[in-house]
């Protein structure tokens, strides 16, 4: 999608275009979706399928300034993108994400909806989908203003801040999702606690044996070649697979060692899931690492040693600096990748985000899988944006001469 | 202050550097030149040992440099390079005080001497110290780059190609700065360049190097008023030696004491420093055959006559 910004932004002979095709392609289908598919199901209880609530039939007081931003979206697409226009195509679908979680909300506080403790206002495919189109819409808007940290921290609080306020305040508590997590705040808060736990202590092990491995290749480069095809391998298996090639050695080693056991490495359980974790997550940071080195401009390390620094002061002077806002893209990856793939652990007992999701899914109750799944997907944009902004700052301070 | 004995280095079966003899004195602006693979960068190297030598032995003020400390030695030394090799991550205050830092200098005196240096330069300090090397353009890194060298005053500036990669008019710019700074400070200079102009223009003595031998030594004027053989004499450009010659020699030293004559003469800002080159085109632009000089107050001081420039020395008149 970037490719396309850029491409849409210079225009093919360098000019600006008259519109901006992605945009109006995302604000015209998330108006498609917010018509034709429901922006709530409601449902008597959580088993039975529910009665579809769409846009058009909410459509008074509030909801028409909704749908006068959403048109206003699509205007802003078919006129030329200037950085004017750009800003205030940030500034709408940021700020309709927000509404539409509102106006979902108060929907579903309506009285004939949550006249029963087991009616459920579950959120439709329509808000769905048109949530994903707005961020879309948003992140295309940031790309082609090649906007900086901050334009980009503040986009994320527009949604965050609202949505965080709302669902602190109660708004959103008849929602289906917010019922299923009333019903069980406690196993909530263990399992985010529990997944940023498996992340937490996999990108800990991952940058102790990355960050060295990455230095080493790229200071013994054939050494380094041989490194990669065994990490790349590593990507190819199955997380499922790995999980099982994992669980036989490391049972057999708390079998025949019960002092490994007592520290609690089993076959299953934290330790596979955090080896395995650690084993996907080491290929990004290690070439991160390795490539961070290597753009190192040569004349600066010649400069460096011909002054008199030692090896070590060049390293921490003048090297690692200077890899460093590349490392961080490896560590970005490895992080992103860690929290959906921490998902997966669940299913060797490691709890977390992911025993949520799973209970959702072979109970069939959809609410309970995004409740597992909605966090994970918040925590993926928000080190996502974590990083982007260190790197951000971090290119700012010293972009190469 | 520095010494070659017999210095060689191979790189595999090849002599990178042959048996080379040279010492270098205090306050000399020494130019390295040769064509690609002469060994003359390599040569410059060997002098801080970011390339060791096989054989033979350099000294620095009569110490084999090996006995030095690999730190003490580069420390002593100033270094500069084409690519630069500013630090990005810092300001161009921070670059230059470097080496200052390295060996401990007290804050104060670290300001004082960027400040200082800045000036030299030519780089308004309110303007420029804070800055980053990406906010500068090519010419101001370079002085950076060679001010950051000068930083802890050191005892000998080695430079590889410094201006190698700068555009005609700042190359030619920083040539004359740094003949200044080099006639203000008395440093010695070794630096290594493959523009012969740029040699015949900054050095005190030229070394031309070729297959790691020194083919000839010796001044400006001499290298090519003698060349010691036909390499040296298709290096400095053989057609145009006769013209490089002449921007090598003061108008005023030719020049007759006599009266003004009628017709145009030298412009004062230029009259004590004209070499033969500008008289002659002077000449050449205005159809005459003889020019007024001036001195620096802009009085007469004699004529420069087109014949004298190409008679023989020993015909010559006062």
């Amino acid at each position: 999608m970037d490719d396309q910004a850029n491409f849409e932004s210079t225009g093919v002979h360098g000019q600006t275009p008259r519109w901006s095709l992605a945009q109006a392609v995302s604000s015209g289908l998330s108006l498609a979706a917010l018509w034709a598919l429901p922006l709530l199901n409601v449902a008597p209880n959580r088993l039975v399928s529910g009665q579809p609530v769409y846009f058009s039939s909410l459509l008074q007081g509030p909801a028409w300034g909704i749908a006068g931003l959403l048109a206003g979206l699509l205007g802003l697409a078919l006129v030329r993108p200037s950085p004017w226009v750009l800003r205030a195509t940030l500034a709408a679908s940021t700020l309709l994400i927000p509404c539409l979680v509102w106006l979902a909300a108060i929907q579903a506080s309506q009285p004939a909806q949550s006249q029963s403790a087991f009616a459920r206002s579950a959120l439709g495919g329509g808000f769905w989908l048109a949530c994903l189109l707005l961020g879309l819409a948003a992140m295309d808007a940031l790309q082609r203003l090649r906007a900086g940290p901050w334009l980009r921290l503040s986009a994320l609080l527009v949604v965050v801040l609202p949505v965080g306020t709302m669902l602190a305040s109660g708004v959103c508590d008849e929602l289906s999702i917010m019922k299923e997590y009333a019903n069980r705040p406690d196993v909530f808060a263990e399992a985010i606690t529990r997944h940023l736990q498996i992340v937490g202590v996999a990108l800990g092990a991952t940058l102790a044996l990355g960050l060295p491995l990455g230095w080493a290749a790229h200071r013994y480069a054939r050494w380094g070649q041989s490194l990669f095809p065994v990490l790349n391998l590593v990507q190819t298996i199955p997380s499922i697979a790995l999980f099982g090639l994992l669980m036989a050695p490391l049972a057999l080693l708390a079998a025949t060692w019960p002092l490994l056991a007592r520290a609690g490495i089993s076959g299953v359980g934290l330790a596979p899931a955090v080896m395995a974790l650690t084993l996907y997550s080491l290929l990004p940071v290690v070439r991160g690492t390795l490539a961070g080195l290597a753009q190192v401009p040569s004349g600066v390390l010649q400069a460096a040693t011909g002054m008199g620094l030692s090896r070590w002061q060049r390293f921490w002077q003048v090297e690692a600096p200077l890899a460093l806002p590349v490392v961080l893209g490896g560590v970005r990856t490895a992080t992103i990748q860690a929290i959906g793939l921490a998902g997966v652990t669940a299913l060797i007992g490691t709890g977390g985000l992911g025993a949520i999701m799973f209970e959702g899914l072979f109970s069939s109750a959809q609410d309970l899988v995004l409740l597992g799944v909605v966090p994970m997907v918040a925590m993926g944009v928000l080190a996502d944006a974590f990083f982007k902004l260190l790197m951000a700052k971090l290119v700012m301070a010293h972009r190469p001469a | 202050m520095i010494e070659f004995h017999g210095v060689s280095k191979l790189y595999g079966p090849v002599k990178a550097i042959d048996g080379i003899d040279l010492t270098i004195e205090r306050g000399e602006f020494v130019l390295l030149i040769g064509a690609s693979g002469s060994g003359k960068s390599t040569l410059l190297k060997m002098v801080n040992r970011m390339e060791a030598h096989d054989a033979g032995q350099i000294l620095l003020n009569g110490r084999d440099i090996d006995s030095f400390k690999l730190r003490e030695l580069r420390l002593r030394m100033g270094y500069a390079i084409q690519s630069v090799g500013l630090f990005p991550h810092w300001s161009v205050a921070r670059n230059i005080a470097t080496v200052p830092r390295m060996l401990g200098w007290p804050a104060e005196k670290i300001s004082q001497r960027v400040i200082e240096l800045l000036h030299l330069f030519d780089l308004d300090p309110e303007i420029y110290a804070k800055r980053l090397p990406h906010e500068l353009s090519g010419g101001q890194q370079q002085r950076v780059g060679v001010a950051r060298a000068l930083a802890a005053d050191p005892d000998v500036l080695l430079m590889d190609e410094p201006f190698g990669a700068l555009d005609p008019v700042i190359r030619a710019s920083l040539q004359l700065e740094l003949k200044r700074v080099h006639q203000a400070s008395g440093k010695t200079i070794v630096m290594v360049t493959h523009d012969i102009d740029e040699a015949l223009l900054l050095a005190t003595r030229i070394v031309l190097l070729d297959h790691g031998r020194v083919v000839q030594v010796g001044t400006p004027l001499q290298l090519l008023a003698e060349p010691a053989n036909d390499f040296v004499v298709d290096f400095a450009g053989r057609s145009d030696i006769g013209i490089k010659l002449l921007s090598l020699q003061l108008a005023q030293d030719f020049s007759r004491a006599e009266p003004q004559q009628a017709g145009p003469g030298l412009p004062a800002t230029i009259a004590t420093t004209a070499t033969l080159r500008e008289a002659l085109s002077f000449m050449a632009l205005h159809r005459i055959a003889q020019v007024n000089l001036a001195d620096a107050s802009g009085a007469h001081a004699g004529v420069l006559h087109a014949a004298d420039i190409f008679e023989k020395p020993e015909a010559r008149r006062g």
